[in-house]
């Protein structure tokens, strides 16, 4: 009864706060949607230069998603130096020397890539002998943007919750609601899941736009049930929530909620296994929850796992939430005992 | 002890190693209005949020309706208004009233009923829907203490209820403050507004986490041989000073 009062009460002042609002429903999108732009490439042909090569060469390029332009070798030299080729190519008697800008290492690898592909190769002449590749998981045209966005989801979510939780329950200590609040009969467990059921509705609307929006809007690549991305999703805001609410106890300002950002939100996205890492810091990622959100997102989104498959990573993130749950409850005790 | 509805017995608190109340003996009849005069950082919102059961005490007891504090099932007997208000202030006026009021457990009549009857005392009616980050610093007051009547609490603890609020309507709540005493509900509230304590039934002065005289204000006036309470609070004050 005081749970569902406390609950109705942060979803009525989510709505009257409009911009709040909107920092968690509109800005996860706009910032999902400039990474797309970023990591989303492979529209975005690679040029090279060509000195003197065969035609057909120049035309397998294009296959490769390469443009091929022809220069003198001078022009080839000043085109590289401008930036308006990341490649330029030179046969000499059967043998390809290639100059290459590598200060972008994305562009060079795939220039590199598509001159390799593109040259003379044993394949090409026995198509009968050409390799049978099988994707596993994934596909073909898989961009960075679909490996990094199902991961960004779980990230984008749990930020944003973890901002506004934290902030809404600092507010409540720093204008004195939590002390006369205190003052009725309250439990300090019905507070602390009162927050919960509240930021967690809001969460759960949350959570359906932006996993809505990646998934049919940006495109990225869906395998598994749209619904076990959901419940991720939600665990990890759940999470965020616990964590964004037990930390404030430690902050006196809603800046000090901003200071907790770089030390305790943006370390966890270089632990959660998007980049690979000695195994002693693999180790270390196994402390963080976004570890298990975003291993539970790419196991559903990428390689269509089931529940069975993320049963594991999923009760960790709970296990997360439950915890800081039952912190909070006896950090409270430092407002009130009983 | 019969009828003392609230008794603070040799109550002391510490603060890391601040004294803030030192020895407090405090008894207030039940349907009296008990002023706790002093000045600011003298420890009367310490003494209230003991009685309220926020805080406790560090030593001595603090009872309420003949039962030890802290309480939950007390506090829903005892109306609370803090020194700042605390209000949602992205919520209006009755949204605040009604969240209250349903964490005191009002059921949804009795608590729409309650609702118009408060606002209809502090005067709030009209400014019911607006926001109260819209209302002014008198305006909260009200509100803070329509939302400690709420619930019809037998124990009001008022911490500084009057500051802000114009002398008419501080007329109508001292007004209705008696009413609600002389209906049988105890109030203890605290002021270092001099000429409220002419008010109060009975009254302590405290100073430095002292409590430094009790009685009522004719007491208080014929022991100091003082005209005005001012006056009678600074005797006694000295005489703490010279001891």
């Amino acid at each position: 009864m005081r749970v569902r009062a406390l609950a109705g009460r942060i979803l009525s002042q989510l709505r009257h706060d409009h911009r709040t609002l909107a920092l968690m429903m509109f800005a996860p999108m706009l910032v999902l949607t400039l990474i797309y732009f970023i990591l989303d490439e492979t529209d975005h042909p690679v040029a090279v230069g060509v000195v003197n090569a065969p035609a057909e060469y120049a035309e397998r390029l294009e296959d490769y998603n390469v443009t091929a332009r022809r220069y003198s070798e001078d022009e080839a030299r000043r085109a590289l130096r401008a930036g308006e080729i990341t490649a330029s190519l030179y046969m000499i008697s059967g043998r390809a020397y290639i100059q290459v800008d590598g200060s972008d290492p994305g562009r060079a690898a795939r220039a590199l890539n598509a001159l390799e592909r593109a040259g003379p190769d044993p394949g090409r002449s026995r198509p009968d002998l050409r390799p049978e590749i099988t994707y596993v998981y994934g596909a073909e045209d898989l961009s960075d943007f679909d490996y990094f966005g199902s991961v960004l989801i779980g990230f984008v979510v749990f930020f944003f919750v973890f901002l506004v939780a934290g902030i809404s329950f600092l507010q409540e200590r720093t204008t004195g609601t939590l002390e006369k609040l205190l003052s009725t009969p309250i439990r300090r467990w019905e507070i602390v899941c009162g927050y919960v059921l509240g930021f967690g509705a809001a969460a759960a609307a949350q959570s359906l736009l932006i996993a809505c929006f990646c998934v049919y809007v940006l495109g990225v690549m869906l395998t598994g049930s749209f619904f076990l991305v959901l419940l991720v999703t939600l665990s990890g805001a759940l999470t965020a929530l616990t964590l964004g609410a037990l930390l404030s106890t430690a902050a006196n300002s809603e800046f000090q909620i901003i200071q907790f950002i770089p030390l305790v939100v943006i370390p966890q996205v270089f632990f959660s296994g998007l980049f690979e890492l000695s195994p002693a810091l693999t180790a270390l990622g196994r402390c963080m929850p976004l570890y298990y959100v975003a291993g539970a997102l790419t196991e559903v989104m990428l390689k269509g796992g089931g529940l069975a498959e993320i049963a594991a990573p999923l009760s960790v993130t709970m296990g997360f939430s439950l915890c800081f749950m039952a912190l909070n409850v006896l950090l409270l005790k430092k407002h009130r005992r009983i | 002890m019969t009828g003392d509805c609230i008794v603070l017995e040799k109550v002391n608190r510490f603060f890391g190693p601040a004294h803030v109340l030192k020895d407090i003996n405090l008894r207030v009849p039940r349907g009296e209005i008990y002023g706790l005069l002093g000045p600011s950082g003298c420890g009367k919102t310490t003494a209230v949020k003991i009685i309220a059961g926020i805080l406790e005490a560090s030593s001595g007891e603090a009872r309420v309706l003949g039962e030890k504090m802290p309480q939950l099932r007390l506090m829903n007997r005892i109306g609370y208004m803090a020194q700042s208000d605390a209000l949602y202030t992205a919520l209006s006026a009755e949204e605040n009233l009604r969240f209250f009021g349903a964490v005191y457990g009002l059921r949804k009549s009795e608590l729409r009923r309650r609702v118009a009857e408060v606002t209809e005392l502090v005067n709030l009616t009209a400014d019911l829907q607006k926001k109260t980050r819209d209302y002014s610093g008198g305006m909260k007051r009200r509100l803070s203490l329509a939302l400690a009547l709420l619930h019809r609490p037998p124990v009001l603890l008022l911490d500084e209820p009057t500051v802000g609020i114009d002398p008419l309507l501080r007329r109508d709540i001292w007004r209705e403050l008696h009413r609600l005493a002389a209906g049988g509900v105890t109030i203890l509230l605290t002021t270092h507004v001099m000429d409220e304590a002419e008010k109060c039934h009975r009254l302590a002065m405290m100073r430095a986490g002292t409590l430094l005289a009790q009685g009522s204000y004719g007491e208080l006036l014929a022991e100091t041989g003082a005209a005005a309470i001012e006056e009678a609070f600074l005797y006694y004050g000295e005489k703490q000073d010279e001891s």
